[in-house]
């Protein structure tokens, strides 16, 4: 079958098997921030944005995507790096493997909440999750950055 | 110090937060075969029969392998130290396959599609035998996991196939038995821990390929580059100078890479039809086919006089190696060398341990290493202790804990040198608010407010055996390169180990490109496990960065016209104090470039007699509820003694990190086999890691010591920040429900099912 996606911005039309996974696709286009953890959407490595909404896309057909748009962490990257520097601020990235699929949600959860709780962190990044990271430091970065966000984006950590 | 103890991010920390493409899986050339592997139904069965001919003609197979077209030598899988304590007990493909899961055909294909048709389409004929299942009735069991006589073993652990036995053990100082009877109190029981995943996020995986020269090049998620060479030489019949390891970014190890557990599969296809290949691990096989934690039953006597001096230890762990001997003969070591040292002033104490084969997955390294399930037992056999005498569990490690300077005859007799285990109890005593909260508050809601405490220690390094290696060169820009074989998991050492560096030559952090770890162009490292590398390695930067520098006060000097003994160099740049001259060290980069005999590049190795401990304290803070079981974790106080800690926040991490670990193996991790032999927790839904849910508040500090021996007097954390959660769960557990668990993980279930019981 065939499908029109707009991955990153890019209008992409392929000839797809129906049962390729979302997962799958973004990756044959380049797409290796995405990564698979566990195959039982348990992990939240996997996690992209299918109109602005975040998904598993190990638990999500291509073929879904069809007409709509899918953003990955290469479509991000500023919003990767702005954020990301103050996980990397933490050493909190570790092995780094788990941090794409964090940052994805991390940037859904400011989008619809700007200024959450410890509390409202935790339970929206609940799914994603970090084997070396013990996640507090996550959670200090995260702190971190709402703080710059709140001052403006000016002061620096 | 400029940088050593500055909280620096890490050199790769911005390419991993923005998903860059530098792992394994990201790297595989687009048109590589796909292996995988067809797995044993059976816990212990004989391959009679194997069809392959028509899985052969599904469209895209490469080939497919049995065990008729593998070599016949026997290899261990274990990134040890050559020669390996692990006995030699595996094939690439056996006939007799030892547990659910074990390979029996090797399928190659153009990809994944056709590789899992043909998977289906393979026939086999087995011959189902009875299975040891309980590690427990292993021993001189008339069942042989390994009856071959083409097992063999390296090294003298005790090890006996015709015995199921992968190693046995007794050491002892003083006579244990006469001063246990001699003790007021003696508690006597006994401790389970059981298989623990690592559960890294990225799975096993390895991606092969022929170079220009007709070489093997094997590119890995792997801890152990060196070891791998040596490793796949001997499964492959093939000699190491054929074969190059190379890693990148591994996105987690926590040991479980240190053992060969995926690279075999494909390098074997690679070698075969001279093509691409690669190998990725899915969770279910990362599950139920690898290298988890040894299963330990430990049994613990610990007598103490009524006014609470503890006077003797002895110990007996009987480990579970499972159906190959991967770190079975050296896991099992620590359970008791890391745990009965804890206690400074023991008249006497024994240590006796045996390593039994059973049907159950291989088991391998993983943080702790052993360590963990020792101390697990020893210290809840210590808290316990404090509530037969009517002590303070606090009060009870005060008066006998290891202190520095003392001859620790349980840990092969060497001195702390660097021990601040004191002044971390203190500590963490004061954090959690130990005196007002011990040992329980009834909140009068049906729910209990409890404590818990238990301290750790580890190693730095395997002492006299492991080597780590540096190689520092200066560029014509002025700026050095630093070639190390360690393996950067995630952990940072990248940047510790360039930090120590730029330390030593006074230049900034971005002067220090690290390049590792590939086994033709990196020095000797055994690799990172065992806590070496600040350790080990980072002794060995320090030396060659002392050496590289005395080479371009040198090389200055010949610019200079000028005796060395009159250059000042400052990092940046050497003066000749005589006249006040000066050259750039960017000019003595280029200038080695011309005319230059003597190269500005030094190689250092380091190895130390010694493996100092790290030492640490943990306490925490539940809530459990009486009703149903539910345990949740208020807060977690860790202080540790890692000697000088190099760079605060990667030292935090690793220690929220094991601390986390910790929590999940003693509260939620579960492993559980069927009456068959399958392992049921083959999934994240049924092996629950934990979330940041689940964790509480963690709150690490640190209480120096100073390591003479080791870099910038350091010592290791990699590895004892994962050793006190499940005692001191377990402790706080007690004092809230006054029922001890004495088998790990401790779910609500058991607790809800003890309270009722009661």
């Amino acid at each position: 079958m065939q499908i029109s996606v707009m991955l990153n911005g890019k209008k992409v039309t392929e000839e797809i098997k129906p049962d390729l996974l979302l997962i799958d696709f973004v990756r044959n286009h380049g797409c290796y921030s995405v990564k698979r953890g566990c195959e039982t959407s348990n992990c939240g490595l996997c996690t992209v944005f299918l109109d602005e909404k975040p998904v598993l896309s190990c638990s999500v057909l291509a073929a879904r995507a069809d007409g709509h748009a899918v953003q990955t962490l290469e479509g991000l990257q500023e919003e990767a790096a702005e954020f990301g520097a103050f996980i990397a601020d933490q050493g909190a990235e570790q092995c780094g493997f788990c941090n794409p699929g964090m940052i994805m949600n991390a940037i859904a959860l400011f989008r619809e909440n700007p200024d959450p709780t410890d509390d409202e962190i935790r339970e929206y990044l609940a799914g994603n999750l970090c084997r070396c990271s013990g996640y507090e430091g996550q959670l200090r970065g995260i702190r971190a950055f709402i703080e710059y966000k709140k001052q403006g984006g000016a002061v620096c950590s | 110090m400029q940088l050593v103890g500055q909280p620096i991010r890490k050199k790769d920390a911005m390419a991993l937060v923005q998903g860059k493409p530098v792992f394994t899986d990201d790297l595989a050339p687009k048109d590589c075969l796909v292996v995988k592997v067809l797995r044993s139904p059976h816990a212990n069965a004989m391959v009679k029969n194997i069809k392959t001919d028509i899985a052969k003609r599904v469209p895209g197979i490469e080939d497919i392998y049995t065990w008729e077209d593998v070599p016949q030598q026997r290899f261990t899988m274990a990134g040890q130290t050559y020669p390996e304590p692990s006995p030699y007990d595996r094939l690439i493909l056996d006939r007799h396959v030892r547990y659910v899961g074990d390979p029996v055909a090797i399928v190659a294909g153009a990809n994944e599609e056709c590789v899992e048709q043909a998977l289906r389409m393979i026939k086999v004929e087995y011959e189902v035998l009875p299975a040891i299942l309980d590690f427990r009735k292993a021993k001189d069991n008339e069942l042989l996991v390994h009856p071959e006589d083409t097992w063999k073993s390296l090294c003298p652990v005790g090890a006996d196939n015709k015995r199921n036995l992968c190693a046995c053990e007794s050491s002892d100082h003083g006579d244990v038995d006469q001063v246990l009877a001699d003790c007021d109190v003696v508690v006597e029981e006994t401790y389970h821990t059981l298989a623990n995943q690592q559960a890294m996020m990225e799975t096993f995986r390895t991606v092969c390929y022929m170079d220009t020269y007709g070489r093997l090049n094997v590119f890995s998620s792997t801890q152990i580059v060196f070891h791998a060479r040596r490793i796949l030489s001997n499964a492959l019949g093939i000699p190491k100078s054929k074969i190059r390891v190379m890693k990148p970014r591994i996105g987690g190890g926590f040991g479980a890479k240190q053992t060969v557990v995926a690279e075999i599969f494909p390098a074997f296809v690679t070698w075969k039809t001279g093509k691409a290949s690669k190998m990725i691990f899915t969770r279910e096989e990362s599950q139920t086919a690898s290298s988890p934690r040894h299963e330990m039953e430990v049994s613990v006597k610990i007598g103490a006089d009524k006014d609470g001096r503890i006077r003797a230890i002895d110990v007996y762990t009987l480990s579970n190696t499972g159906a190959y001997g991967e770190h079975g003969p050296t896991t099992v070591g620590l359970s008791g060398h890391k745990s009965i040292p804890l206690y400074g002033s023991l008249e006497a104490h024994r240590f006796a341990y045996d390593v039994v084969y059973t049907n159950t997955m291989s088991a391998g390294a993983y943080r702790g290493y052993g360590a963990t399930q020792g101390i697990f037992a020893v210290e809840s056999a210590v808290n316990e202790l404090a509530g037969r005498l009517g002590m303070d569990p606090v009060e009870l490690r005060l008066k006998n804990m290891v202190r520095e300077g003392q001859t620790m005859p349980a840990y092969y007799g060497e001195t702390a040198k660097s021990c601040a285990l004191d002044r971390c109890l203190l500590r963490a005593k004061e954090m959690i608010g130990w005196d007002e909260k011990f040992p329980c508050r009834d909140m009068g809601n049906g729910k209990v407010r409890s404590v818990g405490v238990s301290m750790a220690m580890q190693g730095s390094g395997i002492s006299g055996v492991d080597v780590g290696s540096a190689t520092i060169k200066l560029n014509e820009d002025g700026i050095y390169t630093l070639m190390i074989g360690a393996a950067d998991m995630g952990t940072g050492c990248d940047t510790i180990l360039a930090q120590m560096a730029a330390e030593c030559l006074d230049c900034q952090m971005e002067n220090i490109i690290v390049s590792g770890a590939d086994t033709d162009t990196s020095p000797y490292d055994s690799g990172s496990y065992a806590s070496s590398t600040t350790y080990v390695t980072g002794k060995a930067v320090e030396k060659a960065c002392e050496k590289l520098q005395i080479k371009i006060c040198e090389r200055a000097a010949e610019m200079l016209s000028c005796t060395v003994d009159k250059i000042e160099f400052d990092g940046h740049r050497a003066k000749n104090l005589e006249n006040g001259e000066t050259v750039t060290l960017q000019e003595i980069g280029t200038s080695s470039m011309c005319g230059n005999e003597c190269a500005l590049q030094v190689t250092e190795t380091h190895s130390s007699p010694f493996s100092p401990p790290p030492f640490m304290a943990g306490m925490v803070e539940i809530e459990l509820d009486k009703e149903t079981g539910h345990v949740e974790i208020l807060d977690y106080v860790a202080v540790v003694d890692c000697g000088t800690v190099i760079n605060p926040n990667l030292a935090r991490v690793q220690t929220e990190g094991g601390i986390v670990q910790g929590i999940g193996m003693a509260l939620y991790e579960n492993i559980q086999y069927s009456d068959k032999g399958q392992m049921l927790n083959q999934s994240f839904m049924q092996y629950k890691l934990p979330t940041r849910l689940d964790m509480g508040k963690l709150r690490v500090e640190f209480e120096e010591s100073h390591e003479p021996t080791g870099p910038f007097g350091a010592k290791s954390i990699g590895e004892i920040v994962i050793n006190t959660p499940a005692p001191a769960l377990a402790h706080a557990i007690a004092n809230a429900t006054g029922i001890w668990f004495r088998e790990l993980p401790i779910t609500s279930e058991k607790i809800a099912m003890g309270i009722a019981r009661k």
